[in-house]
């Protein structure tokens, strides 16, 4: 199957029973796919009127119990953002997959890019930390949507799936695990009684226990700045003690949230770092390279936020040099290099989109970086 | 804005279980309508008889916005002009819980006009309640889609170039199975109204005329709140039988009022059941009818 369809075999398989959308390329399959499989599964499909009413959506049908998701592509991503917002502040589950093309705006709809990794960081107004993984397959599609509902569950956020159009299109074999081997996380319930029940206290991991709409707490829930009760409070501290909390939830709990797959890194001179269907071009690279003698070696992304700061900060200082394959004009590279801070040479290979980065184009920084010029 | 702080000493309101008292005194203006559209809708409630863990109220930004954060229900106090998106997604969810949206005019016509039309159009089982002062109370009176032809507010000082919409025709022209409209000194009406907006099945849409002395009669000249109360109540003329794109809403000559609309249609799940019926037994249980509740 196709990485979209993968993308929605996973979100069933994992219990998702909502989903909100728009069409649009290359993104469609995805609403498609759920269209079909919904109605067979007692789930509801709806085709919203824009984007923003999808995000909307999908934010409702979460307090009310179900699990919820919405596709799209960069235009659509755009408009998502005040509502991806409301989700971060009031903490509400769900996934949005932006399968990427290229921008700016309507840009090439049919053409592969990955120029939206700093808007699915700080697209939406506010400070705030997101969680955002890029498949590299479609079975990495089924497996990854897989994990941004775990993800999303546990620590109470809109997760992203950074996918892209090749991802997203393209045909590969997709392994479906039996049920019972499907690892799959529902939002924590309150434990106490409904008389003492504070819907943003959060228990000692920063997580706070989630009531659903009808649950019977009589939850208010507010995009405002809030306190423990979850009313309204307009002042310093609470926005201080709120935002705090939000971003740490996800701050300190980074290393079981960030997940990287490290190939030839033990002896590795030159280190290529991507993510999505770039990292496969590196892949092939990165073997090139070492058919050709050169000890390169890869780190391949499947968290892009938060970033794997320490692992970058580990590598750089025994690394000859550094480089980022990505399809934009250099968005992932610069929190590479600040991770880097000067301890090796970082440098960049990318494209504005429209076409996947050519192994060879890799390859030819490798050898540079490998004689000693970047 | 005002922070909560409990108030001492006050007897018990006959309200009081479905308000979040210890969030009160609330930020509405002295003399505001929207108090009186917030106490008949918690009346229409408490007359249902419904298990309030059965009914949810959800609002988008503005002043009357700020009603989810009053009622103790399941409420939520989402994005300006997105409440009934939300509101869709919470009841297609929920099907067995009854979803309220209240919002004011600008956040349901202006930002949020695109979600009306197709909320309508779906036939989502929601009951919208708009407070309609014409013009954006929260940020200090800027001309709204309401406000009439000519008026005065920040935005418009030598008076409002646009004509307004007519939301009671609107919502109707759009496939709402309920429309009425009332001005706020009508409260007898507007609460029977509202009661039977929640018992219809379907998209209910309740308007209310309302007063915004602080923002919208200070600019127009129009006196007091009571003043504003008894002008709209005066402009008004009451016509059930009437075509509703003829219940005129124009403060200048003559506020149509009354129930215009109460039809039968199904419902976004009831098509949505029908046509996938065939391959999705399980999802019956999802059905309202198939639920307990209110």
């Amino acid at each position: 199957m196709n990485g979209d369809e993968a993308c929605c075999e996973g979100a069933l398989a994992v219990g998702c029973r909502f989903f909100a959308g728009y069409p649009i390329t290359p993104a469609t399959e995805i609403a498609e796919s759920m269209s079909r499989r919904l109605p067979q599964l007692g789930g509801i499909y709806i085709q919203m009127e824009d984007e923003i009413a999808s995000m909307a959506a999908i934010l409702g049908a979460s307090w009310g119990g179900v699990k919820s998701m919405t596709s799209t592509s960069g235009p659509g991503f755009s408009l998502m953002m005040e509502n991806i917002g409301l989700g971060i502040c009031t903490e509400t589950p769900c996934v949005v997959c932006n399968v990427q093309r290229a921008g700016p705006s309507t840009g090439l709809p049919t053409a592969v890019g990955q120029g939206d990794m700093m808007q699915a960081r700080w697209g939406s107004h506010g400070h705030y930390e997101i969680i955002a993984l890029s498949p590299s397959s479609p079975q990495e599609m089924f497996d990854m949507t897989i994990r941004a509902f775990n993800l999303s569950e546990y620590y109470r956020l809109p997760v992203i799936i950074l996918a892209d159009e090749v991802v997203g299109h393209m045909n590969e074999r997709v392994i479906i695990p039996r049920e019972d081997d499907i690892e799959i996380i529902n939002r924590r319930k309150p434990s106490v009684s409904r008389e003492d029940y504070l819907p943003y206290e959060a228990d000692a991991d920063g997580i706070a226990p989630m009531a659903n709409c009808g649950d019977g707490y009589r939850i208010h829930v507010t995009g405002l700045t809030h306190d423990e009760r979850g009313y309204p409070a307009m002042n310093a501290k609470a926005q201080e003690q709120m935002v705090t909390r939000l971003v740490g939830k996800i701050r300190n709990n980074r290393d079981k949230i960030i997940s990287t797959k490290n190939f030839y890194l033990d002896d590795a001179e030159v280190v290529v770092v991507s993510y999505g269907i770039s990292a496969r071009s590196s892949m092939k690279a990165v073997r090139d390279a070492r058919n050709e003698g050169i000890k390169a070696g890869l780190i391949k992304l499947e968290t892009i936020w938060p970033f794997p700061e320490e692992l970058i900060r580990s590598i750089a200082p025994q690394a000859k040099a550094m480089i980022m394959a990505e399809i934009n004009g250099g968005q992932m590279v610069l929190e590479m290099e600040r991770c880097v801070g000067g301890a090796c040479p970082v440098s960049l290979v990318g494209n504005y989109g429209g076409a996947i980065l050519h192994p060879n184009l890799i390859l030819g920084a490798i050898s540079k970086a490998a004689r000693g010029k970047t | 804005m005002t922070t909560s702080k409990p108030v001492k000493n006050i007897p018990p309101h006959p309200m009081d279980s479905l308000l979040r008292t210890e969030r009160i005194p609330h930020i509405w203006c002295p003399g505001c309508g929207i108090g009186t559209v917030f106490s008949a809708v918690i009346a229409a409630i408490k007359n249902t008889g419904w298990d309030p863990n059965s009914i949810a109220m959800v609002s988008g930004i503005g002043c009357t916005g700020r009603m989810a954060g009053y009622i103790k229900l399941d409420s939520f106090h989402t994005t300006h002009g997105r409440a009934l998106p939300f509101a869709t997604g919470l009841k297609l969810a929920r099907p067995q819980t009854k979803v309220i949206v209240v919002s004011g005019d600008g956040d349901l016509f202006a930002i949020g006009g695109n979600h009306f039309i197709h909320a309508a159009r779906r036939n989502m089982d929601l009951t919208v309640i708009c407070v309609n002062n014409l013009n954006y109370g929260m940020t200090g009176g800027q001309q709204a889609p309401s406000t009439p032809l000519g008026a005065k507010t920040t935005t418009s000082v030598n008076g409002s170039p646009e004509e307004p919409f007519n939301f009671s025709y609107l919502a109707s022209a759009c496939g709402a199975t309920y429309v009425a409209r009332w001005t706020a000194m009508q409260v007898r009406s507007l609460r029977s109204s509202i009661s039977e907006a929640l018992e219809k099945r379907g998209f209910s849409f309740v308007e209310v005329i309302t007063p915004c002395p602080s923002s919208f009669g200070r600019r127009n000249r129009m006196g007091s709140a009571l003043e504003m109360l008894k002008f709209y109540h005066g402009r008004s003329v009451i016509r059930g039988d009437i075509d509703p794109k003829d219940a005129s809403m124009d403060i200048d000559k003559e506020i149509v009022v009354g129930k215009f609309v109460d039809i039968e249609r199904p419902t976004f799940l009831d098509h949505y059941e029908k046509f996938n019926r065939p391959q999705m037994p399980p999802w019956r249980s999802m059905h309202p009818d198939n639920q307990k509740g209110r």
